[in-house]
């Protein structure tokens, strides 16, 4: 590879968004557009008795009001088939926060003003706002035509594993909770549509616009070359944003009907309910081990709360859980089993890791706890369990989940490079004895997630085409290269990793390369951007495309100069005789050969703009050590993140800067998981955490100075050998967190505390043991 | 809804709008002057995405109403990089990497050119306190530290102190 791949190059994404000439979805303005605002039910489990839309329908400067009445053969959301979500609730209303009305005026005030005037009388049902109250005797069911709240069980193994559980030397059942946390994008949920006689355009906050263009082609019997849809600049999305949500139908609905470009900007506290959220699991682990800490089998009942609609990503999240229960360790049997149940909350989708995390959690914490049991270090049960390098590739039990590449005790071993553990561990038994000074705690996590995903079959799962990436390269007739990827990034930096990829592979400038996305009409096929994919697959698909343009290139050199192709060498924008650097051509000289039919070989295809597709033989599997050194305040219980040191394993790195920055982005989420989010409700199902006054997320007074390093193993499936990293630092973090949150309490005997670790909870847990 | 005339400097331009008497800041420079660089990411003046400075302070614009901005002078994000060139704290978050999706950024870039003209050489830890009413969801702020940093070594605030003077 040459020498921009790896190279640490700023962002060509920058100078726009650092000068105000970002164009998020709200930046659009197209002449006559009306705004869209939405009636929310206030209550969690109603019967919706009558709605009254004539005050609002008054008002100055409204086109109109629509409830789900009005818009008889308006397709719902899509999802798990007899489960999928009206655009608008229909006669009940399933949690605080579900669209009840739309109102549609001239100005964004004015719809504001005209909601409120509308009014919706409810009869109130019983609510259930968590599995408990959801699954008990006599619960009533939230969707209409099913029998129960659990609307998905599945069991995973052949066996429950109660043999090997039973015959283990040792056996611990331990209780596991994954709280529910909201991805908050820092920009909520927008969209435009405009329905003109040509067909629909959709400018929407999306992670996938090729998904969602399917997904509204297929609703309104439309072809999908009727229907673009673009996701400009977007505000981040965390998995949130791979969802399809009502507005994006209703506004196209309600364009087609106004016949005007009709706007959707959610407010935050509406983003609060109204956005998937995420984790929302509960594990119920059994796990036998032997004296010195072999991990003999493991158990794990997963219960996942869907919320009050099961959405076509979210139900898929226990199966990622599942499959990635065993982490790093070879565990000889291992037993997964879950149910999704249904309760009177915001429906839960995909978050920062979508199903990782959850599992590496619960795998970091059960080996800590068999430490714990046994009195042995947790690096130690940790060793004693890797699957080692040598046994790569590692089948696991579950069909097609193969661990190919990965060096598990090597990134530990890099990891306490950086630690001086003796020392820490000497500190933390000091400060127990010397109460002047905090608590001190130390917790790793060495994990394994997936990345890069499809391939297809796993991907047409979750409801999507396929699980490759496409990129198309076309050289222009000056040398200079426009690339046109599938991914949809939404602060990954593609155009600066991509063209990093194809500098090299064309040996034309950084500069000289541009890059489109996330527009359906100008973009091939695509899939999107979610499942650590951008740089595996999508890169894979640029470096795929950059090879056939080169191949091609090269023949047309070779012409040029009267030589074999196999004597032609490409550098520094050459393309020239190997030992004869004089004789050559530029590549900006071949492209203009490339548009000369008379100047080429007869029949031969003219100009240089080459397509490929790239399917992955398999996910990759990202993966890495984290130690997280925390302070506990003895007098307020407040938890501060000392250090944080990350040592991960993403395979090739392509942008060192940008690596990193990924890397500290989930790491934070990792950590405000573990300290500070939470979404509750609640029993009457309100939210407790409705606006980011409840809902807190860290601010850079919270988060620490991140240490990161890097191994490499480049994966075997596909030619970067690059894995993903957009999701490691969420799916390693929280239980390097937690972990070091117990090791700090351990001496007085506390083995857990529940994610969130609050001030209020460690306090609480500190003034018991004291007492 | 009662209606009032404003007259309002924005980046050095002034112009006179009729606008109701709620609308709020940020609206009035997305909406009424069409700058759209300035961002709303919340409705609790809690994120800091709508940050501009309103007669050389920082102020979150979701919190101040248009009329109440009549007669003062403000800069937005489009404003800071004078004759084309990018200021200093917008080339610190380039070459560190401060920003990823870039949603945060514009009211990120203004907070910290607030912070540099109070502070022109701020630790690790007055940079932390200095931007904390800011939130971002990428970056985890490490490098956005140090992207006000760099900017600290490389010419502070740049000119905006001067520039606003100027008016
Ligand atoms: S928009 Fe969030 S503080 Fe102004
Ligand atoms: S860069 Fe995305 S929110 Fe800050």
């Amino acid at each position: 590879m040459g020498s921009m791949v790896g190279a640490a190059v700023i962002r060509k994404e920058d100078p726009a968004l650092l000068t105000g000439r970002g164009t998020f979805v709200d930046d659009i303005r197209l002449p006559g557009t009306v705004h869209m605002v939405y009636v929310r039910s206030y209550l969690a489990h109603a019967r919706i008795v009558s709605i009254d839309v004539s005050e609002a329908a008054a008002k100055p400067g409204v086109l109109g009001v629509w409830t789900n009445a009005d818009l008889e053969g308006l397709p719902p959301n899509r999802s798990v088939p007899g489960m999928e979500r009206p655009c608008l609730a229909r006669d009940k209303v399933r949690f605080v926060g579900e669209p009840v009305a739309v109102v549609v005026a001239a100005d964004r005030y004015a719809a504001a003003d005209a909601a409120e005037a509308v009014l919706v009388e409810y009869e109130e049902l019983p609510v259930m706002a968590s599995v408990e109250a959801a699954t008990a005797e006599g619960a009533v069911p939230i969707l209409d035509g099913l029998e129960s709240n659990i609307v998905l069980e599945h069991v995973l193994s052949a066996t429950d594993a109660e043999a090997e559980l039973a015959a283990a030397p040792h056996r611990l059942a331990i209780h596991l909770k994954n709280q529910r946390c909201a991805a908050v994008p820092m920009e909520p949920t927008v969209c435009l549509a405009d329905w003109q006689a040509s067909g629909l355009t959709l400018w929407a906050t999306t992670q996938t616009p090729h998904h969602s263009r399917n997904e509204l082609a297929a609703m309104f019997g439309l072809s999908q070359q009727e229907v673009r849809v673009v996701a400009p600049d977007v505000g981040g999305g965390f998995g949130a944003k791979a969802s399809c949500y009502p507005e994006f139908i209703l506004t196209s609905e309600l364009s087609r009907r106004l016949r005007r470009p009709v706007k959707y900007v959610e407010t935050r506290s509406e983003n609060m309910t109204s956005m998937v959220h995420g984790r929302a699991q509960d594990h119920e682990v059994e796990v036998g081990f032997d004296d010195d800490g072999a991990l003999l089998a493991l158990r794990v009942k997963i219960t996942q709360d869907c919320g009050g609609w099961p959405d076509a990503t979210g139900i898929g999240l226990p199966t990622l859980t599942s499959f990635m229960a065993g982490g790093c360790y070879k565990i000889p049997v291992i037993a997964p089993s879950f149910r999704s149940v249904v309760t009177n909350t915001t429906p839960v989708g995909a978050y920062r890791g979508a199903g990782r995390p959850e599992a590496s959690f619960m795998i970091e914490r059960v080996v800590d706890h068999v430490a714990a049991e046994l009195g042995l270090d947790p690096l130690d049960v940790r060793r004693r369990n890797f699957v080692q390098p040598g046994e790569m590739p590692f089948a696991t039990q579950f069909e097609g989940i193969v661990y190919d590449e990965g060096d598990f005790p090597g990134a530990l071993a890099k990891l306490l490079e950086s630690i001086d553990y003796d020392a820490l561990r000497a500190d933390r038994d000091a400060r127990r004895d010397d109460p002047a000074k905090p608590l001190l705690g130390i917790g790793f996590s060495t994990f394994v997630e997936m990345g890069g995903f499809g391939p297809t079959p796993l991907f047409e799962q979750f409801g999507y085409v396929g699980g490759w990436e496409s990129a198309n390269i076309r050289l222009n007739t000056d040398g200079s290269a426009v690339v046109k990827v599938g991914t949809s990034p939404h602060g990954q930096g593609h155009q600066t990793a991509f063209a990093q990829i194809v500098a090299d592979e064309l040996s034309i400038p950084f500069e000289r390369i541009s890059l489109v996305h996330g527009d359906t009409a100008m973009v091939q096929e695509g899939i999107g951007t979610m499942g650590s994919r951008g740089a595996p697959v999508g890169g894979s698909a640029v470096f795929k495309a950059a090879g056939k343009v080169r191949d091609k290139a090269m023949k047309i050199a070779a012409h040029m100069l009267e030589a074999d192709e196999s004597d032609l060498e490409l550098v520094d924008g050459r393309f020239s005789v190997k030992g004869a650097p004089d004789q050559g051509v530029s590549m900006a000289e071949v492209a203009v050969r490339s548009f000369k039919p008379h100047l080429l070989p007869d029949g031969f295809d003219l100009g240089l703009n080459e397509t490929a597709y790239f399917e992955p033989s398999n996910l990759s599997y990202p993966s890495g050590a984290h130690c997280c050194v925390v302070e506990i305040d003895r007098d307020t219980g407040f938890v501060k993140v000392a250090r944080y040191i990350a040592v991960d394993d993403c395979g090739t790195v392509i942008n060192p800067l940008m690596a990193t920055g990924q890397i500290h982005g989930g790491v934070a989420q990792g950590i405000a998981q573990a300290l500070i989010e939470e979404v509750r409700y609640g029993d009457d199902g309100q939210p407790a955490s409705g606006t980011l006054v409840d809902y807190t997320l860290p601010s850079a007074m919270d988060l620490p100075r991140y240490e990161t390093d890097h191994i490499v193993t480049k994966t075997s499936f596909n030619p970067l050998g690059a894995k993903g990293l957009g999701e490691s630092g969420a799916t390693a973090a929280p239980q390097a967190v937690v972990n070091a949150v117990v090791d700090a309490l351990s001496h007085l005997g506390v083995r857990d505390v529940e994610m969130p670790c609050t001030p209020q909870k460690v306090w609480r847990i500190l003034a018991q043991k004291a007492s | 809804m009662s209606h009032h005339k404003i007259s309002v400097t924005v980046n050095g331009s002034t112009s006179d709008d009729e606008v109701e008497s709620r609308l709020l800041l940020v609206h009035y420079l997305r909406e009424v002057r069409g700058l759209t660089g300035t961002h709303v990411g919340c409705d609790t003046s809690n994120c800091g995405a709508c940050t501009v400075m309103l007669d050389g302070r920082t102020v979150k614009s979701c919190s101040v109403l248009a009329v109440a901005a009549d007669g003062a002078d403000v800069l937005t994000i489009e404003g800071l990089a004078a004759d084309g060139e990018m200021s200093p704290v917008q080339q610190g978050f380039q070459q560190c990497h401060g920003l990823q999706c870039g949603y945060c950024t514009p009211g990120m870039v203004m907070a910290a050119t607030g912070l540099l003209l109070e502070n022109p050489d701020p630790d690790e830890d007055e940079v932390r306190e200095g931007i904390e009413g800011n939130l971002c969801r990428c970056t985890g702020y490490s490098m956005i530290v140090d992207s006000v940093r760099w900017a600290a070594e490389h010419g502070g605030a740049g000119d905006v102190a001067a520039r606003h003077t100027a008016h």
